[in-house]
């Protein structure tokens, strides 16, 4: 593993792997001292040409808990406002000799194209491309559902996950829909026909217009954010029938199984697509994917940065 | 390939250390073993139980990762993270006994002294091994050892434990092909 693109890139034993990972680094920045020395010296660019409260944060507290030097980019304030190419970002970057790239890009397959084009050499994080993927925000939500849901295994054979909402413009829902199935677990998609993207029937998922109908026995419910900065037509008639329809409120909250859990990638809109009482209910672990977000991406940057590139893969 | 430390040796081995820990500590009460993963971990469980039998109560037992501590991790590929369990006294004003199978450069024991240093402040740290076969490379030497068996750079010792790989022995490699 060079770099971390696409969930597609990675093994069910790799995303085991960076899993057990964080949660062995959990473990050891714990104590009162919660900085460790592994990255010592490595520079670590946050390249972000979109708005990101929470991925980029943790991607920076990760960086600077394993001693890395974090240097933030982001498109107000640079260049990239002024219209220079990725490429010439890049070349910068290498320049200045980053040894990893955590990139946010409004373009689908920005991420790749700055990995494949041999314009820098470092290691190059995809933290979200357009609507494409967003593969540490499905490693953490995996982390998250393991931690609360699974005992004493690796993978998460037989759980039933609803992702429910916005699947047409959301990366988190097609990262997660790869990492999740390929961990085991079945997952079913809810959302008006007008956010299910073309192709959607070639997923390995189930899909459902009903949320009711699912309600009682998923597992873990993931809610997604109706991305308004996204949505150039109309996909819904009005926010009150959509809240009616696919909000996940007191009502269907009280209906889930015993022990079944509310997630949301964030940020949230409260009152659209989750009620404030959903939110801040004693299942949503909503505050705790923050947490867990951190320890998973020390450990994506532990495992694409602390050893050489030379020789492939991790000894299980 | 020279067996250098047949099964009944090593267990005596192993006793005779577990008595030397108790005897400079004074019993076990203040005892906490850190064996470091893979074999210091089978190790330590091995002198926690001699421990638990000549004491007659269980001694404090954990294992230390020392992976993210290690100054070679440049070197080579990356590596995946073995568990750190620290038992529930913690490491706090203990004497604590570091475990590993081989006492080599002393690189190892200089990462497992920095691991230790983020977890807490122990009163003191001993170092209990199997073999040590020399070559330091920093200034570090062991509390307890097994045996001292003295080798040539290109040799490799390998100890193997039961558990692992089936038989309790410590074998010789003069490097095979060279």
């Amino acid at each position: 593993m060079k770099h971390l693109l696409s969930i597609n890139d990675i093994s069910q034993a790799e995303a085991v792997t960076i899993l057990n990972t964080a949660e062995e680094l959990a473990k050891a920045t714990d104590g009162p001292i919660k900085k460790l020395p592994t990255l010592r010296g490595r520079t670590i660019v946050n390249l972000f040409a979109e708005d990101s409260t929470r991925t980029r944060i943790s991607f920076e507290a990760a960086a600077k808990r394993l001693s890395a030097d974090v240097i933030n980019f982001s498109a107000k304030g640079s260049s990239l406002s002024k219209g220079e190419s990725l490429k010439d970002t890049a070349q910068t970057l290498q320049a200045m000799g980053a040894d990893a790239v955590i990139i946010r890009h409004q373009a689908c397959g920005a991420a790749a194209r700055l990995a494949d084009n041999r314009w820098m050499s470092g290691a190059v994080i995809n933290a979200g491309d357009g609507t494409h993927e967003h593969p540490s925000q499905a490693l953490l939500d995996a982390f998250t559902i393991r931690r609360h849901l699974v005992h004493g295994g690796d993978t998460l054979d037989g759980l039933h996950v609803a992702i429910v909402g916005d699947i047409l413009h959301s990366r988190v829902a097609r990262s997660n829909v790869l990492l999740l199935t390929k961990l085991g677990a079945q997952v079913t998609l809810v959302a008006p026909p007008t956010l299910l993207p073309v192709g959607v029937e070639d997923w390995p998922v189930s899909i459902t217009f009903n949320f009711d109908e699912i309600i009682e026995t998923v597992d873990v419910v993931m809610m997604l954010r109706i991305q308004l900065e996204r949505m150039t037509e109309m996909f819904f008639p009005n926010a009150r029938e959509y809240s009616r329809y696919f909000g996940l409120n007191a009502d269907r909250l009280r209906r889930m199984k015993q022990n079944s859990i509310v997630m949301h990638p964030g940020p949230m809109n409260r009152g659209l697509e989750i009620t404030a009482d959903s939110a801040d209910s004693a299942r949503s672990v909503i505050v705790e994917q923050v947490t867990n977000g951190v320890n998973v991406r020390m450990a994506i940057l532990y495992l694409l940065l602390a050893g050489t590139s030379q020789g492939e893969g991790v000894p299980a | 390939m020279n067996l250098a430390l047949p099964a009944p040796d090593i267990a005596r081995a192993i006793m005779r250390i577990s008595h030397e820990i108790l005897e400079r500590n004074s019993g076990s009460e203040t005892v906490t073993l850190l064996g470091i993963p893979t074999r210091g971990a089978y190790l330590a469980a091995r002198i926690a139980a001699n421990i638990a039998t000549i004491e007659g109560h269980p001694v404090q037992q954990g294992t230390l990762d020392i992976t993210l501590h290690r100054d070679d991790l440049r070197m080579r590929p990356p590596r995946a993270l073995m568990p750190t369990v620290i038992p529930p006294l913690g490491v706090e004003d203990r004497n604590v006994v570091l475990i590993d199978d081989v006492l080599f450069s002393g690189r190892t024991i200089r990462a497992a002294l920095d691991a230790l240093g983020q977890i807490g402040r122990p009163r003191t740290v001993q170092l209990a091994v199997l073999v040590d076969r020399g070559h330091r490379e920093l200034p570090i030497r062991a509390d307890y050892v097994g045996k001292n068996l003295p080798t040539s750079l290109h040799q490799s010792i390998k100890v193997q434990f039961t558990e692992l790989d089936g038989v309790d022995a410590v074998v010789v490699d003069d490097g095979g092909a060279e």
